[in-house]
Order: C-alpha cells, then structure tokens, then sequence
C-alpha cells in the first residue's frame, strides 16, 4: 500500500463527504475506518482508482452508522453515487477542513493533532509519537477536538489568520521522534496556498521554506546548537531559500504586506548573505521597524535590539531594551538578548551572568547548553 | 505543548495549610473518600487527553553513589523523617502554565477529614523540551 498517495487522497475524501453536509466527526470516523479496510486489502487488491474505492467504502461505513442510528438511508445512498469532483473542489474541501481543524474553540495543540489526522493524513499513534504522549492520551485529546468541531456550526467561512497561526505553531514544534512536524506543516501550507490567494499564506510558506533551509547546519554534529553566525552556510539548502524566495516576491507584489512576510523578508537578508560579516543588517533594521509598527510585538523588539546592536552598536542596541521588562514578565530571552549585547560591547562580566541567568530559566535544554557555554566562554575564555 | 510534573510531596516546601494532615489519623470513610476523588481527577484528565502519567512513590528510598575505582558503591539511607517525601506524581502534558496550576490546584482541593479540602501543597514543574523553535 503507497502510504503517501493515501495520506494525499484520505482527506480530499474527507472534505467530499464534509462537503455534501455530513457531520464532520461522523465522516472523520468513516474515513479511518475505510482506511483501516484499505490496509487490510489493498496489498492483495489494489483499486485503480484509490480515491474512488475510499470515498465508496467511507460512505458506505457513513450509512452503516446512520442506518445503526436508524437515520435517514435513502438520502445517503443517493450521496454515495454523486459524482466525482474536479481539482477546484479539491482545494475547496482543503481550505473547508483547515478551517475545521482549526477552529478557534480549540486549543492551539488540539487544532495541531486534529489538522495532522484530518487533512496531515498521520495516524494517532504518529502524532502520539511526535508529541511524546501516550496513543491513548492522543486518541482522547483528538476525539474531544473532534466533538468539539462537531458542535460549532461551520457554515460561515473560517479566519484563514487562525489557521495559519496554527500551522505556524505546528511548523515550530521541529522535528521530534521519527515525525518531521516542520515538513507536515510545509505540506499541508503549501496545500492553503492553491486554495487561497491571501499574501500572508505564501508570506508563511515562504518563512518556512526560508528557516527549513538552515536546519542541517543549527545543530553541530554532537547535536549542540549552532547560532545564526557561525553556522555553515555551505549545508544551507539552495533549492529551499531560492522557492522561498520566489514566493516572498510573489506575496510582497500584492502590497499586503503582514507579520509572516516581514518576518520572511528578515530570513531572506540573512540566508541571502555569503558570511555573516556580509550581512545586510540596515535592510534588516528596516524591516523589524515595519514589522514592530504592524504588530507591536515584544519579542519583535529583542530581535531588532540585535539589529541596532549590528547597525549603530552594542550600546545603542541595549538602550531599546529599556522599558521592555514589564512586557516579557522575565522572559529568559530578555537576558539571553541583554548577554548578547554586552558580550560584543566587552562587558564579559555582566554577560556571563545574564547568560547564565537566562540558561536558567530557558525551557530547552539545547539553549540552556548553549547559554550555559557562553557563560563558560565569558569567564574562562 | 509543554509538559509538567505535579509533584505531591509530603514533607518540605512552604508551611502547611492548618488543615493539612497525612492519613495517620483518618476514619475509614474519609480515606476511601480521598482515593475516590484522585481516582476521578485521573478519569476526568485522561478524558481530556492530558494525562500523560501518574504514578505513586514509596517511602523506602536509598541513596547511592560511585564509590571509586574497584569498589562498591556507597549508599545510605532510608531516611523516614527526610525532610522531602515525594510520595507521587502527575505527569501533564497540557496548553499552559496557567492550565497546570490549575490541575495542581484542583489536586489540592482533595478531600481530608471531614471532607474538607486537605489544601495540600503540590510542585508544578515545567520538564525542559529537547529541541528549540524551528524558527530562529
């Protein structure tokens, strides 16, 4: 059984049968089911057409359990003998389960596992894995998301921002046990941007492809981390930051310009520079003053902190600081930024203890390593 | 999704609440009670999918230590009136800090003698994640 075409047409069946008006939990049910019978025979029998055999055996498990519910059967046997649909439809039905999946009465971690199942096409023990909770705890967490889903009417159309911040969430979670989360939310943004035409879904895309491509060199081969500057641009992936790139320059020629395109333009200077030396950090500067206007985000205002660092020096850089502490509520970032900045003024006494203050408080222990061995490099060189 | 340890533990931390006691002196009826309620916070967490373990400690720990080159390792202990007693945990795999304290507390409020809140104290402490954003 080709595990990756089923995981491309288990949820175009999903949004078919979303589409023609039944509930989503129910069609979610069916399809899993159908998929469960798809393992079961496809190596013996495999269908000519996957996606047809699918959408007829989750429908027929859709009126076996409407007709269990002594629910209405005419009605679904005519469903099932509706046509197939066309592309255009297809990216409909994506655009309709995003919206679903990630639905703003669910917590972000519930959108994440219900979109990975529903349009991700995972299985539960899959996104268990990835998550490094029990299977029994996710298949809980999912069939909540699911009931909850199935109570909200869904008529209206979705916030595409929603679902967006979701795949960006879902993007950042990286990559742990044998599930590549930053990969699944590359697929499943490039899905979103056939189906809308908003900049900020190919803004998004574009920051993925662009941070995706420096994965190889962030950590060293003991698995420490590697920061932006002394990475080795030669294991940067030239393929990945030239896409992104095109599709930067594709959103920003809309003049719509949001959060995720700035923040792509930022990742594009940087992966654009030969060595860090060459680094066009007044273009960067310029571009987190656009994006702190936008959004007026905190944690905008400690990345240009380093911008002004580059651009007018260290001290300048730390100024901006000022009057941020109340908004980041001791925020380790806040001393790791601070540390940053008096390690390249030559202040190694003061940046030893804020690094070590903010490998204190980090929740990763990557960084909390790599705070802990600047501290180090601070006081003994 | 950050995860928490909620630590139950008997002796140490801040001062007790007055009407925190260990089950030396309660009834029967008052125990059974107690049990039931940390059976239905495990129900009701598992439901939600955020249990992600729990388990009960025992009291009998030792210490041990390497003890050099060719020789046996050094131990000592169990100490009965230790200062720290971590009796058991919860482990939580949750959307928030705030969503933790909140469990911790609704773990606190397991009934004592007489049926009213034992009020007991519970760590919550984040577990650290092995990787960092994606997203430099």
């Amino acid at each position: 059984m080709n595990e990756d075409a089923v995981r491309v047409v288990a949820p175009q069946v999903l949004g078919v049968l979303v589409r023609r008006g039944n509930d989503f939990a129910s069609a979610e049910d069916a399809v899993q089911e159908a998929l469960i019978e798809a393992h079961r025979r496809w190596d013996e029998q495999p269908p000519d057409d996957p996606k047809g055999w699918l959408l007829t055996v989750a429908g027929r498990k859709l009126i076996d359990a409407k007709r269990s519910e002594a629910a209405r059967r005419r009605r679904e046997d005519v469903v099932t003998l509706e046509p197939e649909q066309g592309t255009a439809e297809q990216a409909d039905d994506t655009l309709l389960l995003l919206f679903l999946c990630c639905h703003p009465a669910l917590s972000p971690a519930s959108a994440i596992a219900l979109t990975l199942r529903a349009v991700g096409g995972l299985t539960t023990r899959e996104i268990a894995e990835a998550f490094l909770v029990p299977e029994a705890t996710m298949a809980q967490r999912i069939s909540r998301a699911k009931r909850t889903v199935g109570e909200e009417a869904f008529t209206r159309p979705g916030d595409v921002a929603v679902v967006l911040r979701v795949l960006y969430l879902m993007f950042n979670e990286g990559f742990t046990g044998r599930i590549d989360l930053s990969a699944e939310a590359i697929r499943l943004t490039r899905q979103l941007a056939r189906a809308s035409d908003e900049p900020e879904v190919l803004g998004l895309l574009a920051l993925m492809l662009l941070h995706h491509a420096r994965r190889a060199a962030r950590t060293d081969a003991d698995g420490a981390l590697v920061p932006l500057d002394r990475q080795d641009r030669a294991l940067w992936n030239e393929t990945r930051i030239a896409e992104g790139v095109r599709i930067l320059q594709t959103a920003l020629a809309r003049d719509r310009r949001g959060e995720y395109q700035i923040q792509a333009a930022i990742a594009a200077l940087h992966d654009d520079a030969r060595t860090a030396a060459e680094t066009d950090w007044a273009q960067i500067l310029e571009w987190y003053d656009e994006l702190i206007t936008l959004t007026d985000n905190p944690h905008a205002a400690l990345s240009r902190a380093i911008a002004v660092g580059e651009v007018e020096g260290p001290q300048a850089g730390l100024k901006t600081l000022d009057g941020l502490e109340p908004r980041l509520a001791d925020h380790y970032r806040l001393d790791a930024v601070r540390a940053h900045l008096h390690d390249r003024a030559g202040h190694h006494d003061t940046a030893a203890e804020l690094y070590t203050r903010a490998a204190a408080r980090t929740g990763s222990t990557l960084e909390r390593d790599h705070l802990r061995k600047q501290a180090a490099r601070m006081r003994r060189g | 999704m950050p995860k928490y340890l909620l630590l139950k533990n008997y002796r140490g931390g801040p001062e007790n609440h007055p009407d925190f006691t260990l089950f030396d002196d309660w009834d029967s009826a008052e125990f059974a009670a107690h049990m039931a309620f940390q059976t239905h916070v495990i129900e009701l967490l598992t439901e939600r999918g955020e249990l992600v373990d729990v388990q009960a400690l025992s009291s009998a720990g030792t210490y041990v230590r390497y003890g050099g080159p060719d020789k046996a390792p050094v131990t000592d202990g169990p100490f009965p009136e230790s200062k720290e007693l971590v009796a058991g945990y919860f482990l939580v795999d949750v959307g928030s800090e705030e969503r933790a304290r909140e469990i911790a507390a609704w773990i606190s409020s397991a009934p004592g003698p007489h049926g009213r809140p034992l009020h007991e104290w519970i760590e919550v402490r984040p577990l650290m994640s092995g990787s960092t954003d994606a997203v430099e």
